[in-house]
């Protein structure tokens, strides 16, 4: 970015021609290759005139199992892009020795390395995991659809939204070059002037209603719409851990919230929180960032851990070893995670007694942890384990996640941490346990649940060949990191001068490509599967011998998820009903009571990215007109009352029929 | 690897830390892995002869195992942890030099005040009176206290062989106490990410013996150089890969205005407004002193500037133009005491005060 001072018109705010990147070839390429691909899809779309069922069935779709696919599918678009960071990082470092700048200048990097750590955390895990918990929870407690089926559908679009807002910095403007969590005061107006950290906020704050509203949401499906007999301790794990981390979701991000806000009102309106002059104190953001920041790891680890316990059950045909301590385990976690937030800054002068205090704590969350990992274990103790792709995730989650746990452990310890703080054996630690830990839940779960959700399986060749260049990508792409950090290299460096430290570097990158060899084959799994569709084709709906509920309807589920309500005796419903013989019912079918459809969702959300982009640019007339529209848009869809609707009890009994039918021939 | 072979004696301590950590960690890492590929292999599908036991799922004892063993792990690695976190903690004076070498009696600990700027780092010597950009300088075996603190942004102070790191942050002070074991060159660098030049703010820390260290002051006094409030203005600018600088003498409460934000004289020190504050602050009459506390705006990086604040700035210092230069004065006077001459003046000034207030905001 040229260092010009902006002037801002009254029009446009400090929106020029001037931010249009043009002098950056990289982001001309990437943008001319993203308009002609949206040209295309967009053309393609028109040609087969497929807008009018987007529209009327997914985009204002208010079924939870749609707009869980949705989530899936935003987290795995911004996958691609967070990853196309990485490689860019990982090709940077690998060059920029010896007094080589590498090819890409610090001001540029350091977007980069921003926006990767911000986009594989609110719009790659966090998407990922709410969709699989919209997708799935209704469906294991023998629900119909979530509690508040409008705030889901609005929340989503309020996350995709954020997504938006970022994508829009690569090619307006800039994005934040701070590091993911924007610590002040270089994250302030004087020392970040220009739009990036602007985007960063109102990206993360629009995104972020989405989440909490998503948290309270399946909060209270979970608490209130289980089927009848599902008392708490007989309810899946999976469910468990998502009730649980939707708790966290709902006492974390609000702290976020008011972190970012505060941060923001420093930025705009030049209130002093942050500041270093008149007694701002930037440790005070650090604190809040982090009091929201840790229990957000719990946020994405819980569900994989929920995944994981679903996966180990079924692939060893067997009732999960410790159930209880497994849910007393997860609630451990939920408090504690609450009480370690100091850790990530132990360095930041507190005195002995509370960097001991917070590191023991620290350590506390182990035991848990561990006694997870046991039940697993010994899960698998006397099973017959098939292994498919979900199993074999599981079992590299279980090698790798120890290790993580380890490194994590040993970070725990102040004057350890005092070494290897802010270090890459820290970027390598907190690697092994997201990649080890929740992507390797998320395969393992896309794996296991994906019958369900298109009634085929994925092709299993891909899918190891996916899953092998994952694993060895993995452990390429981040032992080398644990090393360097050891040889006292720091974070976020763009360039090195001692070069016995760039053969970890290259070797770093390799395993980078190998990992983008695994995201190259899941995606060629997919569209494999896709094609092989019919051999793949499952009509039982139950094609792993399943557990729990969501394995008891048709794949995939019809809209209203069951037929009759099912009534739970046991853990692990759906196994219990199979035991005892259970048998279908074949009619006696009653209308059934759904919600309707609604464009409010997308276009509060829509207005709310037009808020965020006028926010960002200064632009106050907008910012004013679209917040006004929101709080319209909003009040008037109050006064919809055409809500519902009744699916009628022939469709239900037509539905069922179709479903008897392929049984019968599966059969 | 730096972190497991390091030179200094707190640097070796925590590495030992992280060796005795991951053996304890590693006595139920290892079984844990090797069971969890054992019994993958030993209960896989094919194999027919390994038991299968489709309803165990409840073990009492195994529960207890399994809750116990790392609860014992933990005790143990938290007693550690209590320990050695308030062994190693930055801020506490070291009582030996080395493992079995106490501090011998009558060894006065190097002073070196550490200052991040944007992108290098300045060491002032107090006691020597001399300073550094980008270079530190310490003997073997004599212990060094650092106070650190950043005239910007957060930074982090660490030299991998010597010790471990501390924040540097601004208009705050952060101690660390280490000692060098080890003659040598060694790498010291910002480990907290600070902006544009923070890859390129490194500087070497030479450890030397006491007739070497003697020399390479005598080295610095002859450069001549004098850093003085002017000096360091210029200095403090953001600039990446700085030559090494030696100056020969340095302002003596220059630190101290770098820590209070008052090396412009024009401004108050943070001590003295946290002082004001504590007697009760000055209620409506502090907006006179917005100016004098604003210290970030005019360290703005980039082009692009943060919108102007509007505030009243002409009252409170009537001699000194607004836009923040100081007029030539023969002796200002220390800080606290031109506070006090505002807090007396101040209530008798309120109506010229207001018409220079709505004569600077209507420009």
């Amino acid at each position: 970015m040229t260092p010009s001072p902006v002037e801002e018109s009254v029009l446009f705010g400090r929106l020029s021609l001037n931010a249009l990147p043009l002098h950056e070839p990289i982001l001309v390429v990437t943008f001319a290759a993203v308009v002609l691909g949206g040209v295309a899809v967009l053309g393609a779309l028109t040609y087969f005139r497929l807008w009018g069922y987007l529209w009327r069935e997914w985009l204002t779709s208010i079924d939870h199992k749609k707009i869980g696919i949705m989530y899936v599918i935003l987290g795995l678009v911004m996958l691609l892009r967070g990853f196309a960071d990485a490689l860019m990082m990982r090709l940077q470092q690998a060059m920029a020795f010896g007094g080589s700048e590498g090819y890409l200048p610090p001001h540029h990097y350091d977007q980069i390395f921003t926006a990767h750590g911000v986009i594989m955390i609110f719009f790659v895990a966090m998407p990922l995991v709410t969709g699989f918990m919209n997708y799935l929870v209704p469906l294991q407690i023998g629900a119909r659809d979530v509690a508040f089926p409008f705030l889901n559908n609005f929340s989503f679009w309020m996350t995709a939204s954020g997504a938006a807002l970022v994508m829009a910095s690569l090619f307006v403007g800039e994005f934040a070059a701070t590091g993911w969590l924007a610590y002040p005061p270089l994250s302030g107006i004087a020392y970040s002037p220009g739009v990036g950290v602007d985007y960063y906020i109102w990206a993360l704050q629009i995104a972020g209603v989405g989440t909490l509203l998503s948290g309270v949401n399946l909060i209270v499906t979970i608490v209130k719409m289980r089927a009848p007999g599902m008392s708490m301790m007989r309810m899946p794990v999976f469910t468990w851990t998502a009730l649980c981390s939707n708790v966290l979701i709902v006492a974390s991000f609000p702290v976020l919230t008011a972190a970012l806000a505060l941060l923001s009102l420093d930025r705009y309106v030049g209130t002093a929180f942050f500041t270093n002059d008149f007694g701002g104190s930037a440790m005070m953001y650090v604190n809040l960032i982090w009091i929201w920041g840790h229990p957000e790891v719990y946020i994405l680890i819980l569900p994989a851990f929920g995944i994981f316990s679903e996966v180990v059950a079924t692939f060893c045909g067997k009732r999960l070893f410790g159930y209880a301590s497994m849910v007393y385990a997860t609630v451990v976690i939920t408090i504690l995670s609450y009480l370690v937030w100091l850790h990530h800054f132990f360095t930041m002068g507190s005195g002995a007694s509370v960097n001991s205090f917070f590191g023991i704590t620290t350590m506390i969350i182990s035991i848990p942890t561990g006694a997870k990992i046991f039940n697993w274990l010994f899960t698998m103790y006397r099973g017959r384990i098939k292994f498919e792709l979900p199993m074999l995730w599981t079992v590299s989650f279980m090698v790798t996640f120890v290790i993580g746990g380890m490194t994590g452990v040993l970070l725990a310890v102040p004057p350890a941490d005092f070494v290897l703080h802010n270090s890459l054996f820290l970027i390598a630690h907190f690697h092994n346990v997201i990649i080890g830990g929740v992507l390797f839940g998320l395969f393992a779960g896309i794996a296991y649940w994906f019958p369900k959700v298109t009634g085929f399986r994925l092709d299993p060749f891909w899918g190891k060949v996916s899953f092998w260049s994952w694993t060895i990508g993995f452990y390429m792409a981040f032992m080398p990191v644990y090393v360097l950090g050891l040889m006292g290299v720091t974070r976020r460096m763009s360039k090195f001068d001692d070069p016995s430290l760039q053969i970890w570097f290259v070797i770093a990158a390799l395993g980078a490509v190998l990992i983008a060899v695994g995201i190259g084959s899941f995606l060629l799994q997919i569209v494999v599967s896709f094609i092989k569709r019919e051999t793949l084709k499952d009509v039982t709906g139950d094609p792993w011998n399943g557990r729990t509920l969501e394995w008891s309807t048709s794949s995939p589920p019809p809209d209203y998820n069951f037929a009759f309500t099912p009534v739970v005796h046991d853990l692990d419903a759906w196994h219990d009903m199979k035991k005892r013989g259970y048998v279908r019912p074949a009619g006696g079918f009653l209308p059934i009571h759904m919600p309707k459809n609604t464009w409010a969702g997308i276009v509060l959300a829509g207005i709310s990215t037009v808020c965020g982009f006028a926010l960002i640019w200064h632009i106050w007339w907008l910012a004013g007109a679209s917040f006004l529209a929101l709080v319209v848009t909003a009040i008037t869809h109050t006064f919809n009352y055409d809500r519902d609707f009744h699916i009628p009890a022939a469709t239900v009994t037509e539905t069922e029929a179709e479903r008897s039918r392929y049984l019968a021939a599966g059969v | 690897m730096v972190v497991m072979s390091p030179s200094g004696d707190i640097a070796a301590q925590q590495r030992d830390l992280i060796v005795i950590s991951t053996v304890l960690m590693l006595l139920i890492i290892v079984p844990v892995i090797a069971l969890t590929l054992l019994f993958a292999w030993r209960y896989r599908e094919s194999n027919k002869e390994a038991t299968y036991d489709p309803d165990w799922h409840h073990s009492t004892q195994l529960e207890v195992v399994i809750w116990a063993a790392p609860l014992v792990i933990i005790i143990a690695l938290g007693a550690v942890t209590w320990s050695s976190t308030h062994l190693l903690d930055p801020y506490r004076p070291l009582s030996r030099v080395a493992e079995g070498r106490p501090l011998p009696e009558g060894v006065k600990p190097l002073q070196v005040q550490a200052v991040a700027l944007d992108w290098k780092w300045l060491f002032i010597y107090p006691e020597l009176g001399v300073a550094t950009v980008n270079e530190l300088a310490a003997p073997v075996d004599r212990p060094i206290n650092f106070q650190i603190t950043s005239s910007t942004v957060m930074n982090s102070f660490f030299i991998p062989a010597l010790a471990g790191q501390i924040y540097a942050m601004a208009g705050m002070e952060t101690k660390l106490h280490a000692v060098i074991n080890t003659a040598g060159v060694y790498d010291g660098f910002s480990a907290n990410y600070s902006g544009a030049g923070f890859s390129d703010m490194r500087f070497k820390f030479h450890g030397v013996s006491e007739e070497e260290f003697g020399a390479w002051v005598a080295k610095a006094k002859a450069s001549g150089a004098t850093l003085d409030r002017a000096t360091y203005t210029a200095l403090e600018k953001p600039s990446v890969r700085e030559p090494v600088k030696l100056f020969a003498s340095v302002d003596g409460g220059l630190y101290d205005a770098i820590l209070n934000m008052c090396v412009d004289t024009a401004k108050m020190c943070m001590k003295d407004m946290m002082r004001i504050d504590a007697q009760g602050g000055l209620g409506k009459e502090g907006i006179r002193n917005v100016f004098a506390l604003q210290y970030d705006a005019p360290r703005s990086r980039g082009g692009h500037h943060a919108p102007p604040k509007r505030f009243v700035a002409a009252a409170c210092t009537p001699e000194a133009p607004r836009d923040g230069l100081t007029v030539e004065r023969a002796a200002p006077k220390p800080a606290y005491e031109r506070r006090a001459d505002a807090v007396r003046v101040a209530p008798l000034q309120t109506a010229a005060a207001d018409a220079a207030a709505s004569a600077a905001l209507s420009e």
